[in-house]
């Protein structure tokens, strides 16, 4: 194991000592597991099964079954096209497929530099501002393709603004 | 403190803040708000009241449903009506503010309209959606603060939890069932009845749940009340709890909705510090305390026994039924399952009683519906209106019509479960039964407005896309049969359909109707046969003529720039084309698209200017002048028009 792995399953055992040993945790622990990593190592999973006393398959199937679980790292910005009805009437394929052309990845995919991971949700309930993408948990009204432009350029400006203050320093 | 004494001291804090001397200023920061730039505009006015030294209180509200003008403020100042403001921006907030509360103006210009009917500002009631209108569920919501349960009692919160402790329960769950309500998730099952039976089973503990996991695309009601008025499902689900005798409550909320997921659980803590939930409630011997349960992406855990698995930690797939969930649900133990909409409708009907109720609604369907409207609507939003009032009045009246002067299509009701209803249903009362009979269902209440720019089959493809990657895989039929279903729609939406293929769609979809186990696979082939039985037309057009009448089917169509609409100087589409296709022919001195290089983004119909409208979609893409076609994928078949018969933008050539 690298160091990075055994630090997270060090991590992961401190979420799990304060939950009750119980097969209906699982769901909850998880959605910790991956709020604190963004994925759910493979490592972590073999964790918490043994930790439930149940099988890692019964871990994999519930990892695999739910949409909101993902089994591998994200960017450090996570990109959510929404794919609900009003935005897809109002272009929501059109959206998605700006991000894909820009970042060059298709959804459930993170790019190599690990900047950006797209992928899609079902709807998150934004319909009067369709098209919507959700980037870092801020929903973007009206996210057509130049709009989806404008958001990268401003995260490649910050990211160069704070380069720049870096070298400062 | 007993519950009369906290309750003397939320009405008059109520009091003080609604009439007292002191200016408010409201800010709508439920989701749809935040995604219209709310926050910023809340900064900003926080910023102004400081740097001014303004003597005001500040607080966030939810959703107030005008969603179309979102952000939304509301400023009461004494001797002003509150007065709403849309469409605000952080600039425009900050003047507002100052105008208002230090010059006392107004602002005309910039109102929306004045929540109280007066003589200087016309109000909502002036509306004409306002005769439609009637609003119980949605009372609360963009008026109170929902993380304060102070607002809630303040304005009759938790009374009728203390009526309903003085009741017995036999006596609340024979008052729902007198009341006829019926399950707002969409399904519309009499909920006194489902009480009954759970109530009377046997087994111990039993266990109420309320589903918040509202998973069709389109829908937003059951967040809108979840984010702005939290504290209307809490006490629905404690009195539901008392009437069925369950110790424990769960709200499943889905994990789309982090905002509804933090003000629940905010709300509940509250609760519990009240004495509202726990131990010995209201000094009754009744103890109930809820947990919230969050889903995790998973459309088909909005049905009762695969959301059950799901608490419990397993995939979420359904099983059979009966057992019944109200007699073996969680746990193996009795459960109820009530859709949010339905729970925040309890309180309402223990304090004003069951005749009330029945005095709104059709003959079977009581009460009032809350649509979410969005689509080609202008006034999307949260609409509250009694059962019965007709598709039209809703889409014309209370949603103000079609945007862009363009005409009506269809609505589509129900999310993947419902179905497409065309011009000539408009005229459909909204109840649980009539729009069962049209092929649609009344679903949870999404409603997404089409027009004629919208391709039926398309949207057909994208339901059957949604349930396709949303069937749990159990039921062979529905695994299997909507795959099937989904290539031959794609087929068709490509060019590549046959005349047959439209037999086998309907005869797959009765296949998979009778062959599926849970609500997804029954209704999953709705779609796709209201359309059929709608708008067969358009079917039979992209299947025989290889063309999109709506020109929205993106291998079907072609953007093509109009030689003699375009204004040679200007440089609009070029410049905004977000993949460099677009070029100037220096020789002809015309603006040509690559075709080859076109990702048909729309970009450029959007940036050309309105006086030129020379940007238009074709269909077939054959349809453009060969001259003008770069990157053709020679030889062109079919027919080649002149270019110089068109109707205008997006007219296409027919």
């Amino acid at each position: 194991m690298t160091n990075e792995e055994v630090e997270i399953v060090e991590k992961t055992r401190v979420i799990l000592e304060g939950t009750a040993r119980k097969r209906e945790n699982l769901i909850p622990i998880l959605q910790r597991i991956q709020e604190e990593f963004g994925y759910l190592p493979p490592y972590v999973m073999l964790e918490v099964a043994q930790f439930l006393n149940i099988p890692d398959i019964d871990v994999y199937s519930v990892a695999t079954f739910y949409n909101q679980f993902r089994l591998t790292p994200p960017g450090k910005h996570s990109i959510r096209v929404c794919m609900g009805t009003a935005c897809h009437v109002k272009g929501g394929q059109i959206t998605l497929a700006a991000w894909q052309r820009r970042l060059k990845i298709g959804p459930g995919e993170t790019t190599p530099d690990r900047e950006f991971d797209i992928d899609t949700v079902a709807c998150v309930g934004c319909c009067a501002m369709a098209p919507v993408t959700v980037v870092d948990k801020k929903v973007e009204a009206k996210a057509d393709p130049t709009r989806v432009d404008g958001i990268l350029l401003n995260y490649q400006l910050q990211k160069e603004k704070g380069e720049k203050e870096k070298e400062k320093n | 403190m007993k519950f009369e004494e906290i309750k003397k001291q939320a009405e008059s804090r109520w009091r003080e803040i609604w009439n007292g001397q002191m200016p408010v200023i409201l800010v709508g920061t439920a989701t749809c708000g935040r995604a219209a730039g709310a926050l910023d505009v809340l900064q900003a006015i926080k910023e102004t009241v400081k740097k001014q030294n303004l003597h005001c209180l500040i607080y966030e509200v939810g959703c107030m449903g005008h969603c179309y003008a979102e952000p939304l403020i509301i400023l009461r100042k004494p001797g002003f009506p509150s007065i709403c403001y849309g469409h605000v921006t952080p600039v425009l907030a900050e003047n507002l503010v100052t105008n208002l509360i230090l010059n006392d103006d107004p602002s005309l210009e910039f109102v929306l309209a004045a929540l109280e009917e007066n003589d200087l500002i016309p109000s909502f009631s002036d509306f004409p959606r306002s005769k439609y209108e009637k609003r119980i569920l949605l009372k609360n919501c963009g008026r109170i603060n929902p993380e304060e349960i102070e607002h809630y009692i303040g304005n009759g919160g938790y009374n009728s939890s203390a009526k309903a402790l003085k009741m017995k329960p036999g006596e609340i769950v024979a008052e729902v069932k007198k009341s006829k309500l019926r399950g707002l998730g969409g399904g519309g099952f009499p909920a006194g009845e489902k009480w009954d039976v759970c109530r009377r089973a046997e087994g111990e503990p039993k266990y109420l749940i309320c589903n918040g996991d509202e998973g069709d695309p389109g829908a937003f009601m059951d967040r809108a009340i979840l984010e702005s008025d939290p504290h209307s499902v809490i006490e629905g689900m404690l009195i539901a709890g008392y009437a069925i005798g369950a110790r424990h409550g769960y709200i499943y909320i889905r994990a789309e909705y982090p905002l509804a997921v933090q003000r629940v659980h905010h709300a509940i803590r509250q609760a519990e510090e009240t004495k509202l939930l726990g131990e010995n409630i209201l000094g009754s011997d009744f103890s109930f305390d809820i947990k919230l349960f969050q889903g995790s992406g998973a459309f088909v855990c909005g049905e009762a026994t695969a959301l059950i698995a799901s608490i419990e930690g397993k995939p979420g797939m359904p099983r059979h039924r009966p057992p019944r969930v109200a007699v073996q649900g969680l746990f193996g133990k009795p459960t109820i399952l009530n859709n949010v909409k339905t729970l925040a409708y309890v309180p309402h009907i223990i304090e004003n009683g069951a005749d009330w109720f029945l005095q709104t609604g059709t003959e079977k369907s009581k009460g009032t519906a809350v649509f979410a409207l969005a689509g080609k609507v202008v006034n999307t939003g949260l609409v509250e209106v009694p059962m019965g009032t007709t598709l039209r009045q809703l889409i014309f009246q209370v949603g103000g019509g079609i945007t862009k002067g363009k005409r009506f299509k269809a609505v589509q009701i129900g999310g993947p479960s419902g179905g497409c209803l065309p011009e000539s249903a408009l005229d459909l009362p909204i109840d649980f039964d009539s729009l069962q009979e049209s092929g649609a269902m009344m679903g949870s209440g999404g409603m997404v407005v089409l027009d004629e720019d919208d391709c039926m089959v398309e949207v057909a493809r994208y339901f059957l896309d949604f349930t396709q990657k949303e069937s749990c895989g159990k039921c062979t039929l529905c695994r299997l049969g909507t795959k099937q279903m989904l290539d031959i729609l794609e087929d068709i939406t490509k060019g590549r359909g046959k005349m047959e293929d439209i037999e086998t769609l309907q005869e797959l979809a009765e296949d998979i109707k009778t062959g599926s186990l849970c609500g997804l696979g029954r209704t999953a082939p709705n779609p796709v046969l209201t359309t059929l039985r709608y708008f067969r037309d358009e079917y039979e057009v992209h299947i025989k003529e290889g063309r999109c009448p709506a020109l929205m089917c993106q291998t079907l169509i072609a953007y093509y720039i109009l030689p003699e609409k375009c204004a040679r100087g200007c440089d609009a589409c070029v410049g905004t084309c977000t993949v460099e296709a677009i070029s100037t022919d220096k020789k002809r001195r015309i603006k040509i698209i690559d075709q080859e290089k076109c990702v048909k983004c729309n970009t450029c119909l959007v940036a050309c200017p309105p006086q030129y409208d020379a940007v238009i979609k074709v269909s077939p893409p054959t349809r453009i002048p060969r001259p003008n076609y770069v990157s053709l994928p020679s030889p062109i078949d079919g027919e080649v028009g002149d270019g110089g018969e068109k109707e205008g933008k997006e007219g296409g050539i027919v």
